[in-house]
């Protein structure tokens, strides 16, 4: 574990409010790169909170989040840039192809359009590149999704519940992306119950007052 | 900017793909003005001079029909929030989606409008001033109305909802662009009304998008 003020992600007393309640309060941690930390924790203890804080998409009620030293607050834009983010929906477009879905998200990105057939082949998809996305099943949905992260490059990826509906063979392809992900100084952040072989992790667990209300 | 074209992009593509909005908006437009000389009766002099009007009611009626789903489907599938996280700033995603909406939408009610207004027997004077008060008014209207559609998008029922918000706001659009095609068909000067339309479209073009993404960070919380 590195400490603040180092590089790479840490979080320092964050807490998170949704409604009336507390979900979680004095979160810290930090990750250097090529760190993965996987959140754990029982259903609604904030594993979904947490990511969507780091994403930006949640404001912290209290405490914040750093990259490299800066808090990320200060520049949001800088921090969308270097993270992509995959939810828990797979935000796939049925009437487009698996191949156009894809480029639009690689555009938006700014990434390179030849990696867009690397990123597909990395997942399996690479025969279905041409075939409307309504026709996938929901694991190859799953997939294209994931897709997403890698075509184009940025250094923190931020997964929830990335294994659901994958099969083994996706969840070693998977495995692999985040392994090549790290290898070149990346940083994850995944919530999952499922057992991804990542080899040297940090774990956080959530979870413990979350059934205690706000103040 | 190339963030920006894919946005426009890809929302043209499932505006004109299977099950997309922008030909049920064009047709819903013909078939409310060729009703009208069913209802009001044949008489030339009476089409004539409702002709402006007519067409103008039913272009904002026929714009609300797709507003719904401006950010809707977008919504539900997890593309806004993803949206939300691109290093493009909100508001130039709403301008481009919008955008979008106008091209898939506006446009067609432009290319159709001449049309109908023969069907109305509206005087040719009226026609030049109906085309461009119809290419100032309508990106007007899809602007305002991402606005709706953007405060009604966590709503489970927005459709109705998003009708009920915008229309009044598409009020001072209707007056100018009416206006615009009486006075070009009693021969007075079209230019004043056109300007004034222009300048709701200059207000539109900063606030809107603006006010939009405020409401749609509201919904994605």
């Amino acid at each position: 574990m590195a400490a603040m003020g180092d590089p790479g992600l840490a979080a320092h007393d964050l807490a998170c409010l949704r409604g009336e309640r507390r979900v979680f309060a004095g979160v810290a941690f930090a990750v250097a790169p090529g760190g993965a930390l996987v959140l754990t924790g029982p259903n609604g203890c904030g594993k979904s909170s947490l990511l969507r804080l780091l994403a930006g998409l949640l404001e912290p009620v209290g405490g914040g989040i750093t990259w490299n030293g800066e808090p990320v607050a200060a520049d949001p834009e800088a921090h969308r840039a270097r993270l992509r983010y995959v939810g828990h929906l797979d935000a796939i477009k049925p009437s487009l192809t698996v191949a156009e879905n894809l480029t639009f998200w690689c555009r938006l990105h700014g990434g390179d359009d030849a990696r867009i057939a690397t990123a597909l082949a990395a997942l399996g998809l690479d025969r279905l590149a041409a075939i409307p996305a309504r026709l996938l099943s929901a694991g190859q949905k799953r997939r294209l999704s994931l897709a997403r992260i890698a075509v184009a490059p940025a250094p923190l990826w931020l997964l929830d519940e990335p294994t659901v509906m994958l099969d083994r063979d996706s969840v070693d392809a998977l495995a692999a992306l985040v392994a090549a992900h790290r290898a070149g100084g990346g940083i994850v952040v995944i919530a999952t119950h499922a057992a991804l072989d990542l080899p040297d992790v940090g774990f956080l667990r959530l979870g413990g007052d979350t059934a205690e209300a706000a103040p | 900017m190339s963030a920006f074209m894919a946005i426009v992009e890809r929302d043209l593509r499932l505006a004109f793909a299977r099950g997309g909005d922008a030909l049920n908006v064009v047709v819903f437009f013909v078939i409310a003005i060729t009703l009208f000389p069913f209802g009001v009766g044949p008489e030339q002099g009476i089409l004539e001079r409702i002709a402006a009007g007519t067409i103008w009611v039913a272009a904002l009626l026929a714009a609300t029909l797709a507003l719904d789903r401006l950010f809707r489907a977008d919504y539900e599938d997890g593309s806004l929030e993803l949206l939300a996280l691109v290093p493009l700033p909100l508001e130039l995603v709403v301008l481009a989606k919008s955008l979008a909406h106008w091209l898939s939408t506006g446009i067609p009610l432009v290319i159709a409008a001449p049309l109908l207004a023969v069907l109305l027997n509206m005087s040719g004077d009226g026609f030049w001033a109906l085309i461009a008060a119809m290419l100032i008014g309508t990106p007007i209207l899809s602007l305002l109305g991402a606005v709706g559609a953007a405060l009604t998008v966590g709503a489970r029922r927005g459709g109705v909802i998003v009708s009920l918000l915008v229309l009044p706001l598409f009020v001072p659009v209707l007056i100018f662009g009416v206006a615009a095609v009486d006075a070009a068909v009693y021969g007075l000067a079209v230019r004043p009304h056109l300007m004034i339309l222009g300048a709701m479209l200059l207000a539109a073009i900063p606030l809107c998008p603006w006010a939009s993404a405020a409401a749609l960070r509201i919904s994605l919380d």
